[in-house]
């Protein structure tokens, strides 16, 4: 579909390509240059130290932030600027680094927010709707039932039924990365962004965020890009991984190629920079 | 005329009883399960259906009269399925603990000879196919739950629906096959074994008990005459499968009987789930009651002053008079409207919270249970009882009947059991249900069971004048002290158990000159309190260690002390020294059973550095390295030292003498 792809296998076809985005705020240079594409159904992993960027590209990616110059492709659509709900319309989900989810309500009622950018719209519609709802009667209770129906099987998929009724304020910090994940899933995403899943767990929770992280890739086909600090998790999960640092794209490959790449070793070790 | 004799005989298999409860039990509930929050519901005709499909399609994969099939998973409705289709077949189920780790597990599957697995999810399929690396006999593994097994291509593993596919696709195109599989059915008999239940194993490794359909039937018929149970009961199933209580109470007696069983949406929504279906009839070991009770406390302790008062207050109430309403004893009108009062503002909506407003009848087995907390439910108005059973026996031995229960007896014998107590004091029993033999060890079995068929219980115990019978402890583990003071170390453990502080206790005294003990606390009571008194900690090595947290326990310790001073039988085995474990005891570690049962010897040969601690009055604490097996297999290393602290030892009050 889309020849330009750098390093892509020619089987399988790119999801998002990324060319040569520069970011910037005033003078500090988030992201500079950086080039790389994702396929359809492989786990990606972004890797680098603390300020290389990679929280920067996440936002990029979702048209959180908007970069000065590059081109970013996705579904062989090119675009310069994208706002985040437009992500979401178009099947890009996300979680975030630090759990944003609402305290107060429910888990389910957490993961049922994911929904809306699959619930039908139109004002008209909505309109409609509105009367509808609030009477619980008729298209609306379909509507109600055929999106629960959804997040129910979200629920059993992460394994939280315990937890369906409780405020997410109550959970412990891994359970509540769960339930995010659980939200994000609720869009029925093409492409989930994971802004370090495994951030603050314990290895039993590591364990747990893993398989779910590839069950999602495996069962729903779900193209995956993710953040990570713990690197036997990302060499572990990742079919590719790109590292960033200072912003600059230093290495792409299999987790065997990066392993041994001069550069990522020397950004991670430290070594002095010019 | 015939026709008993007729029915008798369609009624000795449990294929058979299913045939006939599809039939008798026409479109009633036979089995629930909660699915994406929702109940399904199968009725008996449903579930003859399944089970014909899943049996059929079993036969074509080559199982045959006499193959074992291992069954591993949750209380799911298909595994108990299979259990029936397997028997169809004239096949023996061997249900297997879930959560046994790889080796544990290969050691039943081998010995066994199990030829097939039915289990539940990836877990079980990656730990089976782990053992079928050496274990070349076991040939097909069927799975429950896809999830996460659709890119498995690995020969041997099937769904459960796909072999349900092939049943139903054999009985829609020859349509003889339905009628060999009810030839097939017709073949079996009471004498057929109906399943191999593996013991846990408090003692070296576990046996195979080999109970037949005739034993297993008759024991569920025996228990439901005995409670007057009927299609209208519902249960719900959230024991281990490979446990005979559970095998007995949500399979033999449900086929007997009718009754619905329910399987929870996954083990950490069992409360949730009991309320929502209310089950009128319940079976936990005594560890369950305690949680209850020890949740119940802490989460009272969070609630405001006012609530705080009226639950003590009501609560004293239930005490007072709680147990005599419910046997129907006379009692004053004032108290009556009290406890009706309490039962408005706490009894009511504490039964209800945990799912028991509906239970008519509760029992509690599998180990002694504590005086005071078998007395707070009862003085709530739960009907629980308390009734002694071996997997041996097809569980009953005795139980309490209604109008006579008494804390301290199991009850009397039901049915045609006949029991009687030898000169050492152990426990013997017959019956129509006692097991065949232990699975390839006859050796054991001729240590256990008689040649006039008496089966060695292992327990001490006697029978009273009032005709019930009293456990004391195991036999062997029932001691003495050096100077031959009675001490029976149960009894003493499940005192101090009953502070929700305390979650384990090992105690030690055989042939020494005095009784001490090993404490585990329980993180949920004690990590609770430390919140509210801003005392933090890392782990649980760390709270343990506590000097406050010894205190308390401490206090805890004393008060058993006071209690054991103050009966004149076991006086002399109060607690001298005691420590606070470094870490919890663990089934991961072999240190209790997968039935939560402390394997008290395998405990001190692990920590007898410790052990002779508390026997060197000059150590105050000792230095200890344990290795520790995680979840997953991998091992690790906890180190640590660990205080001893000393207690008073009160002098005995002679009750009689003070009496007088």
């Amino acid at each position: 579909m889309n020849a330009a792809a750098t390093e892509a296998a020619p089987d399988k076809e790119v999801l998002l390509n990324i060319e040569n985005i520069s970011l910037s705020f005033g003078g500090v240079k988030a992201i500079q240059d950086v080039s790389f594409d994702i396929l359809k159904g492989e786990i990606r992993a972004i890797i680098g130290p603390n300020g290389a960027g990679k929280t920067s590209m996440l936002n990029v990616i979702n048209g959180f932030y908007h970069p000065q110059e590059g081109k970013i492709t996705y579904k062989g659509e090119t675009r310069r600027q994208m706002k985040p709900h437009d992500a979401a319309k178009h099947g890009i989900s996300r979680t975030f680094q630090n759990v944003a989810l609402f305290r107060g309500m429910s888990t389910l009622d957490n993961i049922m927010t994911g929904r809306v950018p699959r619930m039908p719209d139109g004002l008209l519609h909505q309109v409609g709707q509105l009367f509808l709802q609030a009477i619980y009667i008729g298209p609306a209770k379909t509507e109600d039932m055929r999106q629960r129906l959804h997040v129910e099987k979200i629920i059993d998929f992460l394994e939280i039924p315990h937890i369906r009724k409780t405020p997410v304020g109550r959970l412990p910090y891994g359970l509540q990365k769960r339930v995010e994940l659980g939200r994000a899933l609720a869009a029925e995403p093409d492409l989930l962004l994971l802004d370090e899943p495994m951030a603050g767990m314990n290895l039993e929770e590591k364990e747990d965020m893993s398989r779910f992280i590839l069950d999602v890739n495996d069962q729903f086909g779900t193209t995956i890009a993710l953040i990570e600090h713990d690197m036997s998790v990302v060499m572990d999960l990742s079919d590719r991984v790109v590292a960033l640092d200072y912003g600059k794209r230093i290495g792409d490959g299999t987790p065997n190629e990066i392993r041994k790449n001069q550069d990522v070793i020397d950004a991670y070790l430290g070594v002095a920079h010019d | 005329m015939t026709t008993g004799a007729e029915a008798a005989k369609a009624e000795d298999t449990f294929p058979k009883l299913l045939l006939r409860n599809a039939v008798k039990f026409n479109g009633k509930p036979a089995m629930r399960e909660k699915y994406l929050g929702i109940w399904q519901t199968w009725n008996w005709e449903q579930v003859l259906e399944e089970v014909r499909a899943f049996s059929v399609g079993l036969s074509a994969l080559g199982i045959k009269a006499g193959d074992k099939v291992a069954i591993v998973g949750d209380n799911r409705p298909r595994l108990y399925w299979a259990m029936c289709a397997i028997q169809a077949l004239g096949g023996i189920p061997i249900p297997v603990y879930q959560d046994s780790v790889a080796e544990e597990m290969t050691f039943v599957l081998e010995h066994a000879g199990v030829t097939c697995a039915v289990v539940e999810n990836q877990e079980q399929v990656d730990k089976v196919l782990e053992i079928r690396q050496s274990y070349k006999a076991l040939k097909n593994i069927i799975y429950d739950d896809d999830r996460g097994l659709a890119k498995y291509a690995v020969d041997g593993v099937q769904s459960y629906d796909s072999i349900q596919d092939s049943g139903r696709e054999a009985l829609k195109s020859d349509p003889a096959t339905e009628g060999k599989w009810h030839e097939q059915i017709a073949k079996g008999g009471p004498e057929d074994t109906a399943i191999i239940l593996y013991t846990s194993g408090t003692t070296g490794t576990p046996k195979g008990v080999v109970l037949t359909m005739g034993s297993v039937i008759w024991a569920a018929k025996v228990a439901n005459d005995f409670d007057k149970l009927d299609h209208n009961e519902s249960v719900i199933a959230y024991l281990p499968m490979a446990w005979v209580g559970d095998h007995v109470f949500s399979y033999a007696q449900s086929y007997d009987c009718g009754y619905c069983v329910n399987c929870p949406e996954s083990p950490e929504t069992v409360v949730d789930d009991r309320r929502e279906i209310g089950t009128t009839y319940a079976f936990a070991p005594p560890r369950i009651y305690e949680n209850v009770i020890t949740l119940t406390m802490v989460q009272m302790e969070d609630a405001s002053e006012i609530k705080k008062r009226i639950f003590h207050y009501f609560l004293g109430v239930a005490r007072k008079v709680g147990e005599n309403i419910l046997n129907g004893d006379p009692v004053g009108v004032g108290d009556r409207l009290m406890y009706g009062l309490g039962e408005l503002l706490v009894y009511g909506p504490l039964k209800n919270r945990y799912g028991l407003s509906n239970v008519r009848i509760a029992y509690t087995a599998g180990e002694a249970i504590g005086p005071e907390i078998f007395r707070f439910y009862r003085s709530l108005g739960i009907n629980l009882k308390q009734l002694y059973g071996q997997t041996e026996a097809s569980v009953y031995v005795t139980n309490q009947p209604d109008g006579e229960i008494y804390a301290d007896t199991v009850g009397r014998t039901l049915g045609d059991i006949e029991i009687k107590v030898d000169d050492k004091g152990e426990v013997l029993y017959r019956s129509p249900g006692v097991f065949k033999e232990y699975y390839k060890n006859p050796k054991a079995t001729k240590e256990t069971k008689t040649k006039d068929g008496w089966v060695h219980s292992g327990d001490a115990g006697f029978i009273d004048e009032r005709g019930h019978l009293k456990i004391i402890d195991r036999a062997k583990d029932v001691g003495k002290l050096k100077d031959d003071t009675l001490f029976p170390p149960k009894y003493i453990e499940n005192k101090l158990k009953f502070y929700p502080n305390i979650r384990e206790v090992v105690c030690f005294g055989q042939g020494r000159d005095y009784v001490t003990a090993f404490i585990n606390i329980d993180l949920t009571a004690v990590g609770s309190w430390a919140e509210r008194n801003n005392v933090s900690y890392a782990s649980y090595q760390e709270l343990a260690a506590h000097p406050d947290v010894y205190g308390m326990i401490e206090e805890h310790v004393n008060e058993v002390n006071q209690e054991l001073s103050r009966e004149d039988r076991v006086a002399g085995a109060q607690i001298k020294r005691f420590m606070i474990l470094h870490k919890e005891l663990d089934a991961d570690d072999g240190e209790i059973t997968r039935t939560a049962k402390v394997r008290r010897s395998f405990v001190a040969d692990r920590y007898s550095p410790l052990v002779k601690a508390l026997y060197d009055p000059k150590k105050s604490s000792q230095h200890i390295k344990t290795e520790v097996t995680f979840e997953d297999g991998r091992k690790g290393v906890i180190e640590g030292d660990v205080q001893i602290r000393d207690m008073t030892i009160y002098a005995p009050v002679a009750m009689k003498e003070a009496a007088e």
